[in-house]
């Protein structure tokens, strides 16, 4: 299958080979057996805690070449001059690239195809890159990069992504009809996306100024959101290893295995099988993977050296190698009745998606469909607009378009609290969606969402003890400030707030949405063993723990080993939008299933089971069970060992899983029924501010989350845990600072995630009403918390301080500076 | 790049004396950060890990001497009565782990405006010691330091060693940061009483191209502190005197902060040292 040498070092998950699975009896000694809804061990746990786990960055072959890049130091800019001619004449380089090298198409993208593999007549992001080089140390690259001569002809940038919407004369990031954008996105100019959405009487002629005469009380806000990176502590990494059949084969640390062939193969001019895609171990994904990085470069450079080639970015330069998240300008109008009703919202959201497309067409939809939140409002006009701009290209980050729009709208509820003088609890419960309501895109909610009740659970939780204001009882480390040690008890102020937020899972707007598993089931010294695989990538989630989990319950075996991911196998679809435990959990269940049904037919032509027919499988049905390592017949009859029933049989079956369709929205109307599941977290945020100095504490932030079933329970609180802390990141300190064009903070020094003292104990409360489309109920449940922790933390920032506090992240002046 | 990595005090000056481009190293905190960024390319480095002098400390002529190696977490352990304000700025420092491996020496060989370091030693009135391999000279803080990164520090010299006077009275130091823990200051400030000879000293972090005394203020401090009862400052002499450190600050707007709220803030970090030392001198505790 692999023509070329392989690499040294083993991708991730560690190849776990039947004859190198853990010992059958450590997992054994599991009291409840590690199927669902147990919490076993991670088979890539103990490697990654004593720092043994290989990541992309660990990769070595014999004979390799290090890749790098020449990237751009101008946001807009014409290339005038390329001289590649000094640096190639440097010993130890092996190939200088520029776009003329690029065999195949020049472009490529996630959704349009308008990425330059490298930059031809116009760089139009800082870091774009330019050329890329081979040399035989990361040294000499270097050097080769500092002789390549190229002279620009600097072009006014385009920052602001209002002006790049509204205003008719900014100049245009890309001239027109030169990339290939979609006509139902409405674009226009700089727009590569404008969705509308109108509903009730705004979808009848009737306009805003009719409905803000007919409502009790109207409320205004123009909210911010920073751009705000995934922070992945793994940079972008990978190695091309050129294959004797004039492929390669390249090990990469991605989301996404076969969007990265689909994309790569056609710019290398080669068919899409010549391109075998392994993943490699994954330092963090958060959406920062989805996106090609040194995909292409890599592969450029082992085809044309003949030589394995590894691409490693260091730090500042995984700053400008990656999406981030869409900065967003809100402008949000909301009108209520008296009693707190909504009577109609209008809303105007604009993502700036930077220099080129990425996922920013998907990121508008989900805005815009999910921009009212989880509340019934009769009357809606929503506008959401994703632009071109100069500055660096964003695209996926975990809560995807909703994150901003969550901002926004329960910011918007708080205010409407208080201009009712009302619990803000009690705003959201009077206009809570919940199984049966009707987005504004007039999808009816058809599954369990019991909102009123997650939001009366978490106001039920208990608060944790006031702060403690004598000075000299207070550990400093617990105060605002903590280990700087500005912190006094006296000048602190307690707050709290509350935050819903409403996720799409799975991909939306009719996407062929998919996953593939292959199950195989042998006898492997003397005991039975699955081997599951799958192409889907595991980036921190836990999915392999899952896929164990899931083969181990479906077909009662204890030893289940797990086959690299790779694209031998069809695509499992992104690590991305929740969507992972659904669709290659349903895949490897309805494949084990297939398996199943083959093992009890077996049985039965073996003449180990009696009776006739061979569909009724199952435990409930008092069909055929499998369990503990054997065939249990129904009716009492003892249970046949596997390893008898298989003997020298190796029974293997591959099943796509699709969820249920869904549906585009309309152009105009914004209508139809774009998602196949949705997901709901609401946080409750308790905050102590030093109000003269501006620092916050966060003493406490609890979830009240509807998950449809816990697969994992461990796992699953730890995905709440981390969602959470990432929404707390955005809300207090998390923004890559980009002026004109220019991003100033591209380091862990400056671009600050949040400590352990800053994340406070998370109480989480897990609520499991099951969706009955998803495999065992279940839901995604990494992105809600993501939303929800923002608002909720800034909204109790609000309630310690009373100023308004618009943009996210909070500036320690935006509190304390009058 | 060499490698230079002598294993005594004499072999470390003797090799700077020989190659006086070489970068020091100790924690590598600074320097490795810097070189992974590839924002330095030195000849050459000159390691000073194995050199067992640096790594010590103790009393010395009403001094607590603390070599340039060590680190910033035996700092906190050990050598914190005898060096509060110091001590507690060591605390502030980044993590454990950097903790571990950084060092005062660094700190002032790098001489970045933010380090935490500073504010404690010109407040304390500290001295550094500067050796090369023609001899020994040691520096008051408060004529160290020139501009950002750079100090009197001769291309040949080492620093040595820090002498913190022994404390007379209360010392605090405080810094601020939108994280509460593991982030470069956006502003610090320190105070040191003496109590006996009713005198203050300051220093401020962050907030100009090198730390700053804030003359004035401790000037007024030195008239207005209730040393006898330690009673808190009256309302206005506390704002008087946050001013005063606020406008002895030469801040700028930068990714970290605006130059407003470094003066904002300077001011509420110098009313509450204030009250803290008032504090302390009520409570005996000096």
């Amino acid at each position: 299958m692999t023509p070329g040498p392989a690499p040294t070092a083993p991708a991730a998950p560690p190849p776990s080979a039947p004859g190198s699975a853990p010992p059958a009896g450590e997992r054994a000694a599991e009291p409840a057996g590690g199927g669902v809804g147990d919490s076993p061990p991670r088979p890539d746990g103990t490697l990654k805690v004593t720092g043994e786990f290989a990541y992309s960055s660990d990769l070595w072959a014999e004979n390799m070449l290090w890749g790098m890049t020449l990237r751009s130091p101008h946001p807009h800019a014409r290339i005038v001059r390329v001289d590649t001619a000094p640096a190639l004449r440097l010993p130890g380089v092996h190939a200088v690239l520029t776009h003329e090298d690029v065999p195949g198409e020049p472009r490529y993208g996630l959704e349009v195809r308008d990425q330059p593999v490298l930059a031809a007549e116009t760089v139009r992001y800082r870091g774009e890159p330019v050329a890329v080089v081979a040399a035989d140390h990361p040294e000499t690259a270097r050097r080769a990069l500092e002789r390549i001569v190229v002279d620009y002809e600097v072009l006014e940038p385009v920052c602001d992504a209002r002006r790049a919407a509204f205003d008719p004369d900014c100049p245009l990031v890309h001239p027109p009809g030169s990339v290939p954008l979609r006509p139902e996105h409405n674009p226009r100019g700089n727009v590569l996306r404008h969705q509308p959405i109108r509903t009730g009487d705004l979808a009848r002629g009737r306009t805003v100024a009719d409905l803000r005469e007919r409502a009790d009380v109207v409320v205004t806000g123009s909210y911010e959101v920073g751009m705000q990176d995934q922070a992945c502590l793994g940079p972008e990494s990978g190695l091309a290893v050129p294959a004797e059949d004039g492929g390669v084969d390249l090990y990469v640390a991605t989301q996404w295995l076969h969007a990265d062939q689909r994309q790569i193969a056609p710019c290398l001019g080669l068919p899409p099988e010549l391109v075998r895609v392994t993943l490699a171990g994954v330092g963090g994904a958060f959406g920062a993977r989805e996106d090609l990085s040194m995909q292409v470069h890599a592969c450029l450079l082992a085809l044309r050296t003949g030589r394995p080639v590894k691409i490693v970015y260091n730090r500042e330069e995984s700053f400008y190698g990656h999406v981030h998240r869409h900065p967003a300008h809100l402008r949000f109008e909301h009108g209520a009745a008296a009693d707190g009703r909504l009577l109609y919202a209008a809303l105007e959201i604009v993502l700036d998606g930077g220099a080129y497309a990425s996922t920013t067409p998907a990121v508008v939809g989900v805005a815009a469909s999910l921009g009212l939140g989880p509340y019934e409002i009769p009357h809606a006009a929503v506008d959401a607009y994703g632009v071109y701009t100069t500055n660096p290209p964003c695209g996926a980050m975990r809560g995807f378009g909703a994150v901003q729009a969550c901002f926004g709208y329960e910011s918007q509820m708080d205010r409407l609290a208080e201009a009712l003088d009302m619990d803000p609890v009690e705003v959201r419960l009077r206009n809570a969606v919940g199984r049966g309501s009707v987005l504004p895109t007039g999808q009816r909610i058809d599954a369990p969402l019991p909102m009123a009740e997650m939001l009366e659970r978490a106001r039920a939780l208990p608060m944790p003890p006031p702060p403690e204001a004598a000075p000299g009882r207070v550990d400093p480390l617990a105060l605002p400030g903590g280990a700087g040690g500005a912190g006094v008890g006296a000048s602190v102020v307690r707050g709290v707030g509350y935050g819903v937020g409403l996720k799409n899972l799975c991909f939306s707007e009719g996407f062929d949405d998919h996953s593939t598993a292959r199950v195989r089931l042998e006898v492997v010294g003397g005991v039975p063993v699955a081997l599951v695989h799958t192409a889907a990538a595991e980036v921190g989630q836990g999915l392999v723990t899952l896929q164990e989990q899931i083969a181990r319950t479906e077909l009662g075996v204890r030893r289940v080993a797990l086959h690299p991911a790779d694209t031998s196998v069809g695509s499992a679809g992104s690590s991305s939008a929740s969507r992972q435990s659904h669709m290659t959990g349903g895949a490897v269940k309805a494949a084990c299933e297939a398996v199943r049904a083959r093992v009890v037919a077996l049985a039965r032509a073996r003449g180990l089971l009696a009776g006739e027919g061979g569909g009724a499988v199952g435990g409930a049905d008092g069909g055929v069970r499998l369990a503990a390592d054997c065939l249990v017949p129904p009716g009492g009859a003892a249970p046949v060992p596997l390893a008898e029933v298989l003997g020298d049989a190796v029974v293997e079956e591959t099943r796509e899983f699709r969820h249920r369709p869904t549906s585009p929205l309309d152009p105009v109307t914004g209508q139809g029924s774009s998602h196949a599941q949705l997901g709901m977290c609401v946080h409750r945020a308790v905050v102590d501010v030093d109000v003269e100095l501006g620092l916050v504490r966060v003493v406490a932030l609890d979830a009240v989350q509807e998950v449809g079933r816990a697969l994992h329970p461990r796992q699953l609180v730890g995905q709440i845990h981390g969602g959470a802390t990432q929404g707390l990141g955005l809300a207090l300190m998390e923004e890559v600072q980009v002026a004109d064009g220019v991003i100033r903070n591209p380091s862990f020094t400056d671009y600050l995630i949040p400590t352990v003292l800053d994340v406070p104990p998370m109480r989480v409360e897990v609520l499991e009403h099951a969706d009955p489309q998803a495999p065992y109920g279940l839901r995604g449940a990494g992105e809600p918390p993501t939303l929800s922790a923002t608002p909720a933390v800034v909204a109790a920032v609000r309630a310690a301080t009373g100023r308004p506090l618009t943009r996210v992240p909070l500036r320690p002046e935006d509190i304390a500076l009058p | 790049m060499d490698f230079l990595s002598p294993d005594t005090w004499a072999g470390a000056l003797a090799a700077k004396a020989a190659r006086p481009e070489a970068v020091p190293v100790m924690g590598g905190t600074d320097v490795m950060v810097e070189l992974n960024l590839g924002r330095r390319r030195p000849h050459a480095l000159l390691d000073l890990t194995r050199v067992p002098e640096l790594a010590r400390w103790g009393a010395e002529d009403g001094y607590t001497r603390v070599g340039a190696g060590v680190s910033y977490t035996r700092l906190v352990e050990r050598v914190g009565s005898r060096a509060p304000a110091l001590a507690a700025a060591a605390r502030s420092v980044a993590s454990p782990q950097i903790r571990n491996r950084g060092s005062v020496g660094g700190n002032l060989g790098g001489a970045s405006p933010a380090g935490d370091c500073h504010p404690p030693l010109l407040a304390a009135g500290a001295l550094v010691e500067l050796a090369s391999a023609a001899g020994v000279r040691r520096v008051p803080a408060s004529e160290f330091y020139l501009g950002p990164g750079r100090t009197v520090r001769r291309e040949d010299e080492l620093v040595a060693a820090v002498l913190v006077p022994e404390p007379r009275g209360p010392q605090v130091f405080a810094k601020v940061g939108p994280r509460n823990a593991m982030v470069i200051a956006v502003v610090s400030f320190a105070l040191a009483l003496d109590v006996a000879a009713r005198r203050a000293g300051t220093g401020i972090g962050s907030a100009g191209p090198t730390p700053l005394r804030a003359r004035a203020a401790e000037e007024f401090l030195a008239r207005e502190f209730d040393w006898a009862g330690g009673a808190d400052p009256s309302p206005e002499a506390a704002r008087r005197f946050g001013d005063l450190v606020a406008g002895a600050a030469r801040p700028i707007d930068d990714v970290r902060g605006s130059a407003a709220y470094r003066r904002h803030a300077l001011a509420v970090l110098a009313r509450r040292a204030w009250a803290r030392c008032a504090a302390e001198v009520r409570g005996g505790g000096v």
